[in-house]
């Protein structure tokens, strides 16, 4: 049996955060005991709203947030301290993709030169094969030669990302933490570069963590999904099956959420209320104040992340409770 | 026979010389709600802007835009002022960039108040409260004494839809009100917007690259592809039977939640500069059934006879069951429906 890739256990993330002008520094757990792990080769989803702690986990994967607790493992080795030549050796290996393009390149610089930097930087490729490698990357991603000696604000959206993208593949990573890659592009291109990322991992064998709240591309991309609602995992499954049977039910709400072209509204479950602060994190189960099936229990006892089926958890006091009366 | 509300006749915008929208004429009915579809740079936001005389001095506008059969279009500054905010109002993508986030939310509303309908002191409080109270805000009254910053997204679209309503608008043009929030709270005010529609009777534009948020809210689209509309017609015509190429792209674009996964369908390249448009039909060298004429040959938006208006050479076929089926019984829905209820 292969080993996973990277491999997360307890992952937990504190940020302090002061209330009001003068108020008292309140501790705010974005990530709050997180477990996870991805084989070679395999797309994992991670899916919430904002405030949900999916970015700053992916942020911990790599490395460059450190956790309070809990430990990250790439490759059967913890992963070393931020900022250690160990950690900038192991960073040829895993990369990050952002979802602003125009943020994550530098202006001054062509995007042959930003392709070319982890080459250098890594000293991955001897100096004087250095553009043939740029060249080979740019029309691996789909950029014409021609583009080679433009600028970032030269290109539209969707080709900035496919530079951010080249620059990301140039190391030979095995692994890509893509945080929102193509939430900023419009549905046409980013089908386009949505493609583009499967092909290139397939080829190359890359395991990817794709973080996103659009659940239908997540769906598309993923081969697992995990959901979080403030900071902890609510449910995980293959996506294959989390989107159409959905157990947990904020997962459901969220599904239910998606508008689905020439279907109307009437008929489908709107969420009320917003996601709470993670400063003031509901009792028990977090979710529970928008809950429809939230029950006494659920005030009280935070729910486990436990095994409903094969191959999937969920984090509910509901469908444990679903779950033994179809047993029994 | 009533007129219609707003009518944009041969509408055109330059900046600096280059032409970016090419003639529209639209015409929207009381009450009636329109989606106005197409990628980024095809000239959705830029037709309203232009409408309400919002663009800056360089751009060049000519046309006309009629409000219950008056041109607003070139009209000084006061006539505009009557219409904008009163007759037809508008919202923006993100909210907390459109409030002043050194005035209390409350006081905001109340100055729309005071602009469009006169009121003041207690009245306008009153009035304040009650929109906030129908746009959905809890504990309006508190809530009336804070900053922009004390609401999260979601309930800053709300404030900001509250005081487009000051005005009791005939006319809400939405730009893309729920792209920048969550799942569950862009569900949340698309159903706000249906709700506050039914309740007011006022029209709504609905601009948005999302085809499945404009389905939900709208009767009829409009497909916009380079500063032209490209196909224009009801939401069922234009979902079981896409007949311009682009809006076909469009939908099959659009990944699936249902069904089994498979490799997303791109529309190749991307939307032309408007100084640099192709000749013949703009949307050439993306599509996938071009021909020779298309090349040579700009088509004209023409009627058809199913209501439908269309600009293509090679329209796609008739036939329903040819294309991408909407199917109404999908399988999600239903089933998250009876565990949660």
């Amino acid at each position: 049996m292969t080993s996973p890739l990277i491999e997360a256990r307890g992952l937990v993330r504190t940020y302090e955060v002061r209330q009001g002008m003068f108020g008292r520094m309140t501790p705010v757990r974005a990530v709050d005991g997180i477990d996870l792990k991805v084989m070679p080769g395999e797309t994992l989803g991670v899916v919430g709203e904002s405030g949900s702690g999916k970015s700053t986990l992916g942020r911990m994967l790599l490395g460059i947030d450190p956790p309070q607790d809990g430990q990250v493992i790439f490759d059967g080795k913890p992963m070393p301290k931020l900022g250690t030549r160990e950690w900038r050796a192991l960073r040829a290996k895993m990369q990050f993709v952002y979802q602003d393009p125009l943020a994550a390149l530098d202006r001054r610089l062509t995007i042959a030169e930003q392709i070319g930097e982890p080459l250098a930087i890594h000293g991955l490729v001897p100096k004087q094969f250095q553009a043939a490698r740029v060249a080979e990357l740019m029309s691996a991603v789909g950029l014409r030669p021609d583009q080679a000696g433009r600028y970032p604000h030269e290109l539209s959206g969707g080709q900035r990302q496919r530079a951010v993208i080249a620059r990301a593949l140039a190391s030979r990573p095995k692994l890509l933490v893509c945080d929102e890659p193509v939430s900023a592009l419009d549905v046409s291109i980013q089908a386009q570069v949505v493609n583009m990322l499967r092909d290139l991992q397939e080829e190359n064998r890359i395991a990817m963590v794709f973080i996103s709240h659009d659940l239908k591309v997540v769906r598309n991309v993923a081969d697992r999904v995990a959901v979080m609602y403030l900071g902890r995992i609510v449910e995980e499954a293959s996506s294959d099956v989390i989107f159409s049977t959905p157990l947990h039910p904020y997962t459901k709400a969220l599904v239910s959420s998606v508008p689905v072209p020439g279907k109307l509204l009437k008929g489908r479950v709107i969420l009320q209320g917003e996601p709470p602060n993670p400063a003031r994190r509901p009792s028990g189960c977090a979710f529970h104040p928008r809950c429809p099936i939230a029950a006494d229990i659920c005030r009280t006892q935070v729910p486990q992340l436990l095994s409903v089926a094969d191959g999937r958890t969920a984090a509910c006091h509901m469908v444990a409770g679903v779950d033994q009366s179809v047993a029994a | 026979m009533v007129s219609n509300l707003v009518e944009l006749r041969g509408l055109k915008v330059a900046f600096d010389g280059v032409q970016v929208l090419h003639g529209i004429d639209l015409e929207i009915g009381r009450g009636e709600a329109i989606g106005l579809v197409g990628e980024s740079g095809c000239g959705k936001s830029v037709t309203w802007l232009a409408a309400l005389g919002l663009l800056p001095g360089k751009a060049t506008v000519t046309g006309s835009v009629r409000v219950d059969g008056q041109e607003i279009l070139g009209q000084p500054r006061n006539v505009l002022e009557g219409v904008r905010g009163k007759r037809i109002a508008m919202i923006f993508q993100d909210p907390s960039s459109s409030l002043n986030p050194v005035l209390r939310v409350g006081r905001q509303i109340t100055e729309a108040l005071a602009i469009h309908r006169g009121l003041h002191g207690q009245a306008a409080k009153a009035e304040a409260l009650r929109l906030l109270d129908m746009v959905g805000i809890p504990d309006a009254r508190r809530r009336l004494e804070l900053f922009p910053h004390e609401f999260s997204g979601g309930q800053c679209q709300r404030v900001m839809i509250a005081m487009a309503l000051a005005g009791e608008p005939d006319l809400l043009v939405a730009d893309e009100p729920t792209t920048a929030l969550d799942a569950t709270i862009q569900a949340q005010i698309l159903d706000l917007l249906i709700g506050l529609r039914s309740e007011t009777g006022m029209a709504m534009i609905f601009i948005s690259h999302d085809l499945g948020a404009v389905s939900q809210v709208c009767e009829r689209a409009c497909v916009m592809y380079a500063g032209q509309v490209v196909e224009q017609g009801s939401i069922q015509a234009l979902f079981d039977n896409p007949r311009h190429p682009y809006t076909r792209g469009l939908f099959d674009a659009i990944p699936r939640i249902d069904g089994p996964r498979q490799r997303l369908v791109p529309i190749p390249g991307t939307v032309p500069h408007p100084s640099d448009l192709p000749e013949g039909c703009a949307f050439s060298p993306r599509c996938s059934h071009v021909a020779i004429d298309c090349r040579t040959r700009r088509p004209e938006l023409t009627a058809m006879d199913d209501g439908r208006r269309l600009s293509c050479h090679h329209p796609l076929g008739h036939h329903p069951e040819a294309h991408h089926p909407v199917d109404s019984t999908r399988p999600v829905e239903p089933r998250a429906l009876e565990a949660l209820s």
